[in-house]
């Protein structure tokens, strides 16, 4: 765990120094009417549907998935709470806010059934399963907000993606709430073992008396829950549910955290700390971009040029061939041997 | 006949791939006219000489002449340009496409520049006719057919590129026998218009049915080439299996068990009756009761391992009934099997074993944690007691429940996996070649082992390629044959010959 851990925390711990150099109050916290603000907090705070989302899609990777609809259930969950908002009585109550949120999180374990059902019970291909919401999923949305954007201002809504509790921003807190609850769930029970047996060997894990079909059921309902949470996020940030660019794309940055992370794609091991590692990385590289003034052009050429360094850095064949290009310019330290 | 120049002669054929020699020094000659096959068992290397002789592997040293002419395939392709036609198994045409396209795939006949479907048509009904086939409409879809007219179609194929070499691997397998006949007619047809023809398959009357000569194989290596009216049929089994077995049955013996006792009055712990699944074994009928071993003795590839995946559900049989304690059960998936308290170690250790990126633990508990479900965690105190006490009694090494499975020795390995069924105690252990690939201080432990189980009164069926194991420790053997179960011998003082003479029976 430890070893897998190390590149991804190198990585972090190179760009966060970067960025020191550059803006020397980087690392600095500091006190405003009872919150905390820094850089630091920014890239968690932005980071943290991107963390929410990596969670559930690593488990789902350990199962040798992939679950590209997380982008559309974002959007659905947004639209389907804003929308409930909307159309309350009471658009402003507290307990308007507490059954948007529960519908948010409702569609989001519908869908991740419906993902379930399709990847387990049906025997579709993951890719190609999580395709038909990804595409289908936006649709959806837009159906639910009438293709326009919903605003709504309801404060307690906003809260979640906007305020703070004890001086941390409320959606930094309920991800490192759901970081734990996974963590808790999958290594205090034995789902995470069997996530893993399910994801090395399939077959094997079948003829021992494994239900593969329910542990790919729960690890795609997760997923899609946990996107749910982020789309209520992203949605009450800005306080408007906007069905065509809410949470896109984010099922790539989710997919680059997880294998930025140390999880292999091939299914398997997987490692959730990894994995927030991975997001802070790619929140962090953002964020770079902006202290080191990179023209605005530059920056995708530049996140691509770390993303790759480190999932190179992390490849064993890459690894043995740094090891020998250190290894070899020493002539004469080696005896040669001769075959 | 050594006037004649063979169609294919291969000379000193290797094939090596990491760690394993798969071919070392294999002849082999092929003449105009003749049905030759190639037998041994699996593993023996007949695929790999296959895949040598159309260009899917490229050959590490030897020589591969065709039609006179020195070859040095690098592609299926230019195997086939050489006149060599393959029908494999499961046969390889496109099943959406209709049958006249199959048969005509990439050499369309064309007339200003597009597809003449005229002649396209023309020219399939004449291959076909051919064939005997004339009931098959050329335009009907390749799927709408079954499986032997579909293989047939692969043929016409190979007839319409007039090929001088055709290799058909295991065609039979999944036929019956009116199928097999019309495929024999086939195949006689062909041979005698001088297409030489590889033959390859596990069913040992077809073999001498069908074939002139064979070429028999074994660990990559070539036993030799015999006349198939000169070659009997116990005379080819103990060359397929290899004589060091009288060497092997001097090791470390096992010390004879106690026979149990099977009076009728007993129960059997398990009673299959007329148990089949179609394409895999039938009529299979066998009880097996408590502390009794039950050996099945069989080729490789007679369908051994079917028969144990029929039991353990992990194939669903579709004909027969099989009684748990006397009371009728449908086993459906292994999860059922489980719960009528059955184990199975397969032969296949790291494909349907090990889990290998998961410590010894894991694997160790897996059975049993899959069992309780993944909402009971089994306790990290209790894991660690029965985990030290398997790696204890079974001497795994290195002792160390953290290590990788896949880092372990293969007779670890298998050690690790019987344990993982021993602490679900089961009342049936079926091990499927549980010695197979190991060192002999491993081998010996597994088989003191089953006996011990046993005489505790656990119910085993033991699958094994070396009859004399078999012999040791069954109290009963069933022998297989062709998918059959054909005949069930009490153990009291059965040699190995005793054995080979029903494996080898039958028709003759």
């Amino acid at each position: 765990m430890t070893n897998r851990l190390a590149w991804p925390v190198i990585a972090l711990a190179a760009l966060v120094l970067l960025n020191q150099v550059f803006r020397p109050d980087f690392l600095s916290l500091r006190m405003q009417d009872g919150h905390l603000y820094g850089s630091i907090i920014d890239i968690m705070r932005n980071g943290a549907p991107t963390i929410l989302i990596a969670l559930g899609m690593t488990l789902v990777i350990a199962t040798r998935g992939i679950d590209l609809s997380v982008g559309a259930v974002v959007a659905i969950a947004g639209a389907a709470s804003c929308a409930y908002i909307a159309a309350s009585p009471e658009p402003a109550s507290p307990v308007t806010a507490g059954m948007a949120v529960l519908i948010a999180v409702l569609a989001g374990l519908l869908l991740g059934v419906w993902n379930g059902f399709l990847v387990s019970t049906v025997g579709v291909q993951p890719i190609i399963a999580t395709l038909v919401l990804m595409t289908a999923g936006r649709g959806i949305a837009q159906l639910i907000t009438g293709g326009q954007i919903v605003s709504v201002s309801n404060d307690h809504y906003k809260s979640i993606g906007a305020g703070y509790l004890f001086t941390l921003p409320i959606s930094i807190l309920i991800t490192a709430a759901v970081f734990v609850l996974a963590a808790v769930l999958t290594r205090r029970t034995a789902l995470g073992t069997l996530i893993e047996a399910v994801g090395i060997n399939p077959v094997a894990s079948r003829l021992a008396g494994l239900r593969s079909r329910n542990i790919i059921w729960i690890v795609y309902v997760f997923s899609a829950v946990c996107a749910a949470l982020a789309g209520l996020m992203i949605s009450s940030n800005v306080t408007a549910a906007d069905a065509n660019n809410a949470g896109l794309y984010i099922e790539m940055d989710a997919i680059l955290a997880v294998v930025i992370g140390g999880t292999s794609l091939a299914g398997g091991r997987y490692t959730l700390a990894g994995t927030v590692v991975g997001a802070f990385i790619i929140q962090t590289l953002t964020t770079t971009v902006y202290t080191l003034g990179i023209p605005p052009e530059v920056t995708l050429v530049f996140k691509a040029l770390v993303v790759i360094t480190v999932c190179l850095l992390q490849a064993p064949k890459a690894r043995n061939l740094l090891r020998s290009l250190k290894a070899a310019p020493q002539p004469g330290t080696k005896e040669k041997v001769a075959i | 006949m050594n006037e004649i120049v063979p169609v294919v002669e291969m000379t000193d054929i290797a094939i090596g791939f990491p760690g394993v020699k798969a071919l070392d020094g294999v002849n082999f000659r092929l003449f105009q006219g003749e049905v030759h096959a190639l037998m041994g068992e699996n593993g023996a290397g007949k695929s790999t000489l296959i895949k040598a002789l159309t260009g899917v592997y490229t050959i590490d040293s030897g020589t591969i002449t065709v039609l006179g002419e020195h070859q040095q395939f690098q592609t299926p392709a230019a195997s086939q340009a050489a006149g060599i036609s393959t029908v494999y198994q499961e046969v390889n045409l496109c099943p959406n496409l209709t049958v006249e396209e199959n048969v005509l795939l990439g050499r369309e006949p064309r007339r200003r520049g597009s597809i003449d479907w005229k002649s396209v048509r023309s020219r399939t009904r004449e291959v076909l006719a051919e064939l005997h086939l004339n009931h098959v409409d050329p335009g009907s879809l390749l799927s709408s057919h079954s499986i032997a007219v579909q293989q047939l179609i692969a043929i016409a194929r190979s007839v319409e590129i007039n090929a001088k070499v055709l290799i058909l691997d295991e065609p039979t397998s999944s036929l019956d026998a009116d199928e097999v006949r019309q495929l024999f007619r086939v195949i006689r047809d062909l041979r005698d218009r001088g297409v030489a023809i590889l033959f390859v398959s596990h069913f040992l009357e077809q073999v001498y049915e069908i074939s002139d000569r064979m070429t028999v194989l074994r660990n990559g290596k070539l036993v030799g080439e015999y006349l198939t009216r000169d070659l009997s049929r116990m005379g080819l089994i103990s060359k397929m299996i290899g004589k060091e077995m009288e060497a092997l049955a001097e090791l470390d013996q096992a010390p004879a068990r106690t026979r149990a006792r099977t009076g009728s009055e007993v129960t059997p712990f398990v009673e299959a009756r007329g148990l089949g699944r179609k394409g895999s074994v039938s009529k299979v009928d066998l009880a097996i009761y408590p502390g009794e071993v039950v050996g099945l003795a069989g080729l490789l590839g007679a369908g051994r391992t079917e028969i144990a995946r029929l039991f353990f559900g992990a194939d669903r049989a579709d004909e027969g009934t099989i009684r748990v304690k006397g009371v009728s059960q449908k086993i459906r998936s292994p999860r059922t099997a489980i719960d009528k308290r059955i184990g199975f170690c397969s032969e296949d250790r790291k494909e349907e074993g090990l889990i290998g990126d998961l410590s010894v633990r894991d694997n160790l508990m897996l059975a049993m944690q899959a069992s309780k479900g993944w909402a009971r965690r089994i306790p990290r105190r209790v894991q660690d007691e029965l985990v030290a006490e398997y790696i204890a009694t079974l001497d795994i090494r290195p002792a160390n429940p953290d290590a990788l499975i896949r880092n372990l020795s293969g007779g670890n390995q298998q050690k690790v996996l019987l344990a993982r069924w021993l602490i679900t105690s089961p009342e049936l252990l079926i091990l499927d070649e549980p010695t197979r690939g190991i060192d002999i201080g491993a081998k010996t432990q597994i088989q003191k082992l089953v006996n011990k189980l046993a005489t505790e009164g656990m119910s085993i069926l033991f699958i094994s390629s070396e009859l004399e194991e078999v012999l040791r420790l069954s109290d009963r053997v069933a022998v297989i044959k062709d998918r059959e179960m054909v005949a069930e011998i009490k153990n009291d003082d059965v040699s190995v010959e005793d054995v080979m003479t029903v494996i080898a029976g039958g028709s003759q």
